[in-house]
């Protein structure tokens, strides 16, 4: 299907520069989900790329071909939005029709057209109801198929499932993703639910204060974050990131604990830190190994039960609280004292002052 | 005896409603305020039933004191209303009672033989509630159709000045009409358009073009602009999807617009009386200039209320539930 370029595409609203000049290449086939907290830029980014914005500079190419100018209906995309669109006062099969029509094609062949893709979405009863009698499950099925009905270059979706209850959204997802493997598609899907982009996406583009944070694979954005942002903003809860001075092969932590630094870590903290220097441990709440001998020692502070497991709160002294998953059997009181062993090949490094990760050799 | 805060209503409450607005009191008051409303409704219906009473009195019957609600109901003062007539002289006194006894006559003529006349000819009410109905709707359509396009214009682009604009399109009605009636009028005399349909058209079209570019405005601003996002990356252009998105979701406030603009043209009586008097005269001053020439016909001017509420009342019970939209604008979403 379609390969989409943006070259140092940028955005001003007047003095707010919502989205800094980026680079981004979104390959055929691929589904690259576009992450951050609102008011990120990642809308706006998405806006372009459909032509209902405009760019400020920059270029955007769709398999090759320069659209930065282009009138969004000769772009050939699909836009889902997030509170559906679907014309309240068509039907849904109206609706899935509408932009058949619009390239004019035969009346026949369009709704035969409609029939398949009703079919390929299960919504073939409902193509006699207007969309404000459908559920909102449903909605966003007839307006998957509306984006569907004309094969286009590229799926862009504006968070398709926000709008939508909670069990809902699992039964989407998974239909949006069949949708894009079925069709070979290529799909940007914008999102401020991480869960929902590490679920969906071949890669994530994490973006904050209209700029791109880091742009990997969900493993690569979970295991490596970049940057502070990008660890505290995957995972929920985010990552554990404790302030400490490196110093003697070991990192002091708040609470006189003193973790001695693996190994392979060494090189890269000497390198960047020198002898001594303040650095930020970052691990994640299932790197933290709970243990009676363990090398750090804190206070339970509270516990969640999660279903399959607990989430501990722990108290490393003063304010500095980190969370560990823990077996759900065990009972932790508030204010037990609990030690802790970390996971080697979970245990990350940040330089306090880039808020960048610490670069790490695979040896 | 227990209070109601200590037992509760006497029945199981069904029905969804505040525990404050079921006391036995709350219910008196509500009883109270409807027979209130109802005495007033009432009050407003007298003059128009003593209207509709008269319109189908006989002379005799208007003038009897006190006045009768029983009667027998004729037809005189439409007749009186609607045609010319003149005596029939004793010459030709045999040969219309002939035709009348043959049963040539059609209702009219009769009736206005039973008062000794012939009919000569339509009346000028007919021709000035023709003119009504021309000034009246034409400029209604003008005054939606580019209230319309104006509305979206203001809601949709970034016009420049577009605060400013919109506060003088509105303050054209913040001057009552009878300041610029005489500014109009000199301005109409120059320009020769006093007494032309076209030139009444033109002043209710402007009049009503502030009224409904702000009407149109709040309702077309409460259509997502993700409708017409979604038509433009559907493959369409702008005026396309305005025509096929924007347009089917904004009939509620066209419907209600329209109903309000129609009302004002139709109802108009200070600009008629003075920028018209022959060709291009509304109704509403001609029924208010009967009670001016010769006698009192009441039944007549009573005849000519009624139907001039009649085109009025139609529209507005044909377009009834987008009115009530229409009046709460912005309050209540479908």
């Amino acid at each position: 299907m379609a390969t989409i370029e943006l070259r140092q595409v940028e955005k001003k609203f007047g003095s707010l520069h919502a989205v800094k000049p980026m680079d981004l290449t979104i390959n055929d086939r691929e589904f690259v989900v576009l992450l951050g907290p609102s008011g990120c830029g990642k809308t706006t980014t998405l806006r372009m790329i459909s032509g209902l914005e405009t760019v400020t500079g920059g270029r955007i190419l769709l398999n090759g071909r320069d659209v930065t100018w282009v009138h969004p209906s000769r772009r050939d995309i699909a836009f889902v939005f997030q509170f559906f669109a679907l014309y309240p006062h068509l039907t849904s099969k109206e609706n899935i029709i509408f932009p058949l029509l619009a390239q004019g094609t035969p009346r026949a062949e369009a709704e035969k057209r409609v029939s398949e893709v009703a079919d390929f979405l299960r919504i073939s009863h409902l193509m006699g109801l207007r969309p404000g009698v459908l559920s909102g499950g449903d909605q966003q099925r007839v307006a998957l198929a509306r984006a569907l009905v004309r094969r286009p270059e590229a799926f862009l979706m504006d968070e398709p499932l926000g709008a939508l209850d909670a069990d809902f959204r699992e039964t989407m997802r998974a239909e949006i993703k069949r949708l894009h493997i079925a069709e070979d598609a290529t799909t940007v899907y914008v999102t401020h639910d991480q869960i929902e982009a590490m679920a969906m996406g071949d890669r994530i583009v994490v973006m904050s204060e209209a700029v791109i944070q880091q742009i990997g694979t969900p493993a690569e954005v979970y295991y490596n974050p970049a940057n502070l942002f990008v660890a505290r903003f995957i995972g929920s809860p985010g990552m554990n990131l404790v302030n400490g001075r490196f110093a003697d092969g070991a990192v002091h932590l708040p609470g006189n604990n003193h973790y001695p630094v693996p190994q392979e870590w060494l090189p890269a903290l000497q390198r960047a830190i020198g002898r001594e220097g303040d650095v930020i441990l970052g691990f994640r709440p299932e790197a933290a190994i709970l243990n009676e001998n363990g090398a750090l020692a804190a206070e339970v502070y509270a516990s969640d039960m999660h279903g399959a497991y607990a989430m501990l709160h722990l108290n490393l002294n003063g304010d500095q609280i980190v969370h560990a998953r823990a077996a759900r059997g065990i009972r932790y009181p508030i204010g037990a004292s609990v030690r802790f062993d970390l996971a080697p090949d979970m245990v990350r490094f940040f330089d306090p002052r880039t808020e960048a990760a610490l670069p790490w050799e695979v040896r | 005896m227990a209070s109601f805060e200590e037992t509760g209503p006497r029945r199981p409450v069904i029905e969804s409603i505040r525990v404050d607005r079921i006391s036995p009191g709350a219910r008196t008051w509500r009883t109270i305020r409807a027979l209130l409303s109802l005495a007033l409704a009432l009050i407003i219906l007298i003059p128009i039933f003593v209207m509709l009473i008269t319109a189908f009195k006989s002379r005799v019957d208007i003038t009897t004191p006190p006045p009768k609600l029983i009667f027998t109901p004729t037809l005189e003062g439409f007749v009186f209303l609607l045609t010319d007539r003149a005596i029939v002289t004793a010459g030709r006194l045999a040969e219309f009672q002939e035709r009348a006894a043959a049963g040539e006559m059609n209702l009219f003529e009769r009736i206005a033989f039973e008062g000794g006349l012939e009919i000569t000819g339509p009346s000028d009410y007919v021709f000035r509630l023709r003119n009504s109905l021309i000034i009246a709707g034409t400029s209604t359509i003008a005054s939606v159709v580019l209230g319309l396009l104006s509305a979206y214009a203001f809601s949709r682009f970034n016009v420049p000045g577009k605060g400013d604009l919109l506060f003088f399109i509105l303050s054209t009605r913040m001057l009552p009409a009878v300041v610029v009636t005489i500014p109009i009028f000199l301005m109409y005399r120059q320009l020769r358009l006093h007494d032309t349909h076209i030139g009444m058209i033109f002043l209710y079209t402007v009049f009503n073009l502030s009224f409904s570019v702000w009407l149109l405005k709040g309702f077309i601003d409460e259509i997502p602009r993700e409708y017409e996002e979604a038509a433009l990356v559907d493959g369409y252009t702008r005026l396309q999807a305005f025509f096929k998105i924007v347009l089917p979701q904004a009939v509620t406030g066209i419907a209600a617009t329209t109903v309000f603009c129609l009302i004002f043209a139709w109802n108009e009586y200070a600009f008629a009386l003075m920028l018209t008097s022959q060709r291009a005269r509304t109704a509403p001053p001609s029924i208010a200039t009967m009670l001016g020439s010769g006698g009192l016909e009441w039944s007549a001017i009573a005849a000519g209320s009624l139907g001039f509420l009649i085109p009025v009342v139609i529209i507005t019970f044909a377009l009834r539930k987008y009115l009530l939209r229409g009046v709460t604008f912005g309050a209540i979403r479908q």
